[in-house]
C-alpha cells in the first residue's frame, strides 16, 4: 500500500483512483486530493461504504461562490484513511443518505452551512441553524391516530446537564418514535476557526466538549505537527495518553453511577459519584485542572509528570481503581441491577454499523471499532489497551462495556506509569505549512474524535472541520428507544450520555 | 451479597463528607493556581507581554494607563503569569473568587489588586433563602465543564443539601437560576423563560468565564456574552470551570453562611 503521507513517494494514486490513503495523524498536500465532479464523488463514497468503509467525515470547503465536498473515509480493518474531494459546484447533488444513512447529519449539515441541496434526502431540516432566539427545527416527524400522543421535552431538563429538545411518539407507553432535536449549545466554533489558527482557537477546542478536553486538544494539536511536519516529543505523547485515559475513566465512573442512580441503586451511585471527583483530581495533579485544560498544546505538552508527581499519581490511581472495582461489583452483583438493564434500548449490529455508531456505543453492538487499536497515532503506536466489546446492543451492554474500559484503562495506566518515555516535553514546531490537509483520530470516551485540518496559501486555515463522536451517536439513542417504554429514557439515555456542545458546536 | 459487601464498606469509609466549611478546605492541587492578583506598580514602563498572550483578551494596556485585567474573562490559564517578568500578575493559590457586582472582578485599579468577594445578600433575602435555597440550573451554551463541577457538589463529599440548597427540577419550585455557558442565541428564549417561571423574589448565579463574560467564545455573533446579558445577576463565580470549592464558597458566601467560620481565611493560602 502506498503511503501517501510520505512527500517522497510519487502520488501516482490520484489520479487513477478515486481516494487518496493516508495514515491517522499524517497529512497530504491538497493538491494530491482527487477532485471529480459531486455525482462522481457521491457514487464512489456509495461504494466504499458499501464495501464496509467507515464515513468519519463529510463537509464543504468554500472556493469562491461555490463548495467543495470532502469525505473522510476509515478502512478500519486496514487501519488506513481515504480522502476525495469534489470539484466545486453550487445547488444540488444527489444525496448518499439515501444508500447510506450514516451520511444524514451530514448532509443536513452541508446544506445548512454551504446550501448545497442533497436531492433525495429523506428529512432534510436544520442541524444547529439560529433562528433569532431558538434554533429553526422545522418538522417533526408525527405519528397520527387516536391513541397515539406526542411528548415534548427540553431544552431545559430536569438535572443539571446540556439542553437538547427530544419529541416522542407515544402508543401509551411505547415510544414509537423519538425525534432529537439540538442546536441550542451552538456557539459558532467552526465559523470561528475559518483563517485561524486565532488567539482563542487553543481554549475554544478545549471547551468544545468539555467532558472531552484531552482528546479534542489532543486531535488539534496532533493535526498542527502534522501540518508542519513534525510530531511532538515521546514524552508528551507518552503523558497525552495518560491523560486521555484517566479523562475516559473520570467519565465512565461517573456514568456508571449516573446509571445505578436512575435504577435506584444507591451505594454505587454515592461510590461512583466520589470516585470520579478522585480520577478527574488526578488530571489535576498533572496540570492543577480537573477537566485537562492548559495541558496539551501544538508541539508537547505544558506540565511534566516529575518522578515525585509521579508516584503519588500511581499511589492515589490505585486507590481509585481499588474503590471503582469495588463499587462496580455491587452493581453487577445485584440480580435487580442486571434485570433492570437487559433487553432494555436495543440498538442491532447491523443499525449500528449502518449509522455509523462510534466508541463504547458501537462496541456495545459487538463492533470491533477503536482508534487506538484500528488507526493508531501518538503514543498508541506502541501501547495499546485490548478493545472492550460486548454483543447485545442493550443498556446492559453498553454498561458492561464501560465496565471492562475502566479495568483496561487502569491495567494501561498502570503499565505506561511504570515505564515512563524519557526526554523533552516540548518539541520546536516548525510554521504550518500551506496548502495541506491534514486527518487525526483520537478514540475519545464516547468515541471517535475526528479534526480536519485544511490550510489555505498562507498557511492559514481554510477550513477546519471537527466532528464529535456524539454527532454519529445520537441516532444510535433515537433508535434504542423505539418500541421501549418512554419511562426507559433515562437509563438509555445514561447509557450512551452523549454531548450537546460537541454536536451543537 | 451486595448489602453486606456495602454496609461492611460503609462501616469502613465512615463519614466520607468534608469537615468543610467549619473545618479546613479540601486542599487544591498545587498547579491550580487559585485567583490571580495583579500589582501594576511593579510593571516596567511600556511592557505589555501578557495583553497578547491572553486567549481572552482579559488583559488591556491603553497608552499611558497602568494594566488592567478582567477576572470575568479569565480562563486561568496562567500565560499572562509566565510571560510577566516583574512578576506583577501572581497566582494566589486562594480558591475564593466569587463577587457581587461584576466591576469587582477587575484588576488593576488603586487598591483593587485583588477580587472584592461578595457581600452577603440584604437582611431580607438572607431571612427568605439563608437556610433553604432551592435553584433552577440553566446551561445555555456550557461545555458541561461548569455542569459537572456543579454536579460534584451533590456527591457525598460535598453534600451540599446539608447547607439547604438543593436544584430542583421545575423554574417553579426555584428561588433563582444557576446559569452556566455564554448564553448563545439559541438559549436566550429557554433562558428568559425559564428566569420569568421562578417566582419572585429571585437571584441569578452565572457559574463560569462563559456565563459571565462570553469565555473563550467571547466576541462571537452566536452568542450574548454571557447571563448579564440578559439578565440581572446577583453572583459572579470566575473559572473555566471554577473548583467545586470556588463555586460552594460563593453560595455559602452569598447567603451569609461563611461568618465567623474558620475556614474563611483573610488571606488564601
Amino acid at each position: 500500500m502506498v503511503r501517501c503521507g510520505d512527500p517522497d513517494l510519487p502520488n501516482s494514486m490520484s489520479a487513477s483512483t478515486p481516494f487518496v490513503l493516508l495514515a491517522n495523524a499524517t497529512s497530504i498536500d491538497w493538491a494530491d486530493v482527487p477532485a471529480r465532479p459531486v455525482v462522481e464523488l457521491v457514487r464512489v463514497t456509495g461504494e466504499e461504504l458499501t464495501r464496509g468503509a467507515r464515513l468519519c467525515a463529510l463537509f464543504g470547503v468554500p472556493s469562491g461562490p461555490d463548495t467543495r465536498l470532502v469525505t473522510v473515509l476509515a478502512f478500519d480493518a486496514d487501519n488506513t484513511l481515504a480522502v476525495a474531494s469534489s470539484t466545486a459546484f453550487n445547488g444540488s447533488y444527489p444525496s448518499l443518505t439515501a444508500t447510506h444513512p450514516q451520511a444524514h447529519l451530514f448532509e443536513r449539515e452541508l446544506w445548512e452551512q454551504h446550501g448545497v441541496t442533497p436531492t433525495g434526502h429523506p428529512w432534510l431540516k436544520p442541524v444547529r441553524k439560529s433562528s433569532g432566539t431558538a434554533p429553526a427545527h422545522g418538522e417533526f416527524f408525527r405519528v397520527d391516530g387516536r391513541e397515539v400522543h406526542e411528548v415534548a421535552v427540553g431544552p431545559v431538563h430536569a438535572g443539571i446537564i446540556e439542553p437538547g429538545h427530544f419529541r416522542f411518539q407515544c402508543a401509551g407507553e411505547e415510544v414509537l418514535h423519538l425525534e432529537i432535536a439540538l442546536g441550542y449549545q451552538h456557539r459558532g466554533v467552526e465559523e470561528a476557526l475559518y483563517g485561524g489558527p486565532h488567539r482563542a482557537t487553543m481554549s475554544q477546542i478545549e471547551t468544545v466538549a468539555g467532558d472531552t478536553t484531552i482528546a479534542h486538544a489532543t486531535a488539534y494539536a496532533t493535526t498542527l505537527e502534522s501540518l508542519s511536519g513534525t510530531e511532538a516529543p515521546l514524552r508528551a505523547q507518552w503523558l497525552r495518553a495518560i491523560a486521555l485515559e484517566l479523562e475516559r475513566l473520570a467519565n465512565h465512573t461517573g456514568d456508571m453511577g449516573a446509571l445505578a442512580n436512575d435504577v435506584a441503586f444507591l451505594p454505587t451511585s454515592s461510590a461512583c459519584g466520589k470516585i470520579r471527583g478522585d480520577f478527574l483530581n488526578l488530571t489535576a495533579l498533572i496540570c492543577g485542572n480537573r477537566f485537562g485544560r492548559g495541558l496539551v498544546r501544538p508541539g508537547g505538552a505544558r506540565h511534566d509528570l516529575e518522578p515525585e508527581r509521579l508516584k503519588q499519581l500511581s499511589t492515589r490511581l490505585d486507590t481509585a481503581l481499588a474503590d471503582t472495582e469495588r463499587a462496580v461489583a455491587w452493581f453487577w452483583d445485584a440480580a435487580s441491577v442486571r434485570a433492570r438493564l437487559e433487553n432494555i434500548g436495543t440498538v442491532f449490529a447491523a443499525q449500528a454499523s449502518e449509522i455509523g455508531l462510534v466508541g463504547p456505543a458501537a462496541r456495545a453492538c459487538g463492533l470491533v471499532r477503536d482508534v487506538r487499536y484500528d488507526h493508531p497515532a501518538g503514543w498508541h503506536r506502541f501501547a495499546q489497551a485490548p478493545v472492550a466489546v460486548w454483543p447485545g446492543g442493550d443498556v446492559f451492554a453498553r454498561a458492561r462495556v464501560r465496565s471492562l474500559e475502566i479495568q483496561r484503562s487502569g491495567d494501561y495506566l498502570r503499565d505506561q506509569l511504570a515505564h515512563p518515555a524519557e526526554g523533552e516535553l516540548f518539541g520546536e514546531l516548525p510554521p504550518v505549512a500551506p496548502d495541506r490537509l491534514a486527518v487525526t483520530l483520537v478514540e475519545g470516551w464516547r468515541g471517535e474524535v475526528c479534526h480536519v485540518g485544511l490550510t489555505d496559501g498562507d498557511g492559514r486555515f481554510r477550513r477546519y472541520k471537527i466532528v464529535d463522536p456524539s454527532f454519529h451517536n445520537w441516532t444510535g439513542l433515537a433508535l434504542a428507544l423505539r418500541g421501549a417504554a418512554i419511562s426507559d429514557f433515562p437509563i438509555c439515555n445514561k447509557s450512551f450520555n452523549l454531548s450537546y456542545c460537541g454536536f451543537d458546536l | 451479597m451486595f448489602v453486606l459487601d456495602t454496609i461492611v464498606h460503609r462501616l469502613k469509609r465512615g463519614c466520607e463528607t468534608m469537615a468543610y466549611p467549619d473545618g479546613p478546605a479540601p486542599a487544591l492541587p498545587d498547579r491550580h493556581g487559585g485567583a490571580l492578583r495583579l500589582d501594576p506598580s511593579r510593571c516596567t514602563e511600556g511592557c505589555d507581554r501578557c495583553v497578547p498572550v491572553c486567549p481572552t483578551q482579559a488583559i488591556a494596556r491603553p497608552n499611558g494607563q497602568p494594566v488592567a485585567l478582567d477576572l470575568g474573562r479569565c480562563l486561568f490559564c496562567a500565560a499572562c503569569v509566565e510571560v510577566c517578568p516583574e512578576k506583577a500578575i501572581i497566582q494566589t493559590g486562594d480558591p475564593r473568587m466569587a463577587v457581587s457586582r461584576r466591576e469587582d472582578l477587575v484588576l488593576g485599579a488603586p487598591a483593587h489588586e485583588q477580587v472584592r468577594l461578595a457581600d452577603a445578600l440584604d437582611a431580607k433575602l438572607r431571612k427568605l433563602f439563608g437556610r433553604s435555597l432551592r435553584l433552577r440550573q440553566v446551561s445555555a451554551g456550557g461545555c458541561n465543564a461548569c455542569e459537572a463541577d456543579t454536579n460534584v457538589l451533590g456527591t457525598i463529599g460535598w453534600d451540599l443539601g446539608r447547607f439547604g440548597i438543593q436544584f430542583v427540577a421545575s423554574p417553579r419550585h426555584a428561588d433563582g437560576l444557576l446559569v452556566t455557558g455564554p448564553v448563545t442565541k439559541n438559549m436566550e428564549l429557554a433562558l428568559k423563560k425559564t428566569y420569568d417561571a421562578v417566582p419572585s423574589p429571585k437571584i441569578v448565579i452565572a457559574v463560569g468565564a462563559c456565563a459571565i463574560a462570553g469565555g473563550p467564545f467571547i466576541g462571537h455573533e452566536q452568542i450574548n456574552q454571557g447571563a448579564n446579558a440578559i439578565l440581572p445577576v446577583d453572583l459572579f463565580i470566575p473559572g473555566c470551570p471554577p473548583h467545586p470549592l470556588t463555586i460552594l464558597d460563593g453560595l455559602l458566601r452569598l447567603l451569609g453562611r461563611l461568618e465567623g467560620k474558620p475556614s474563611n481565611r483573610a488571606e488564601g493560602g
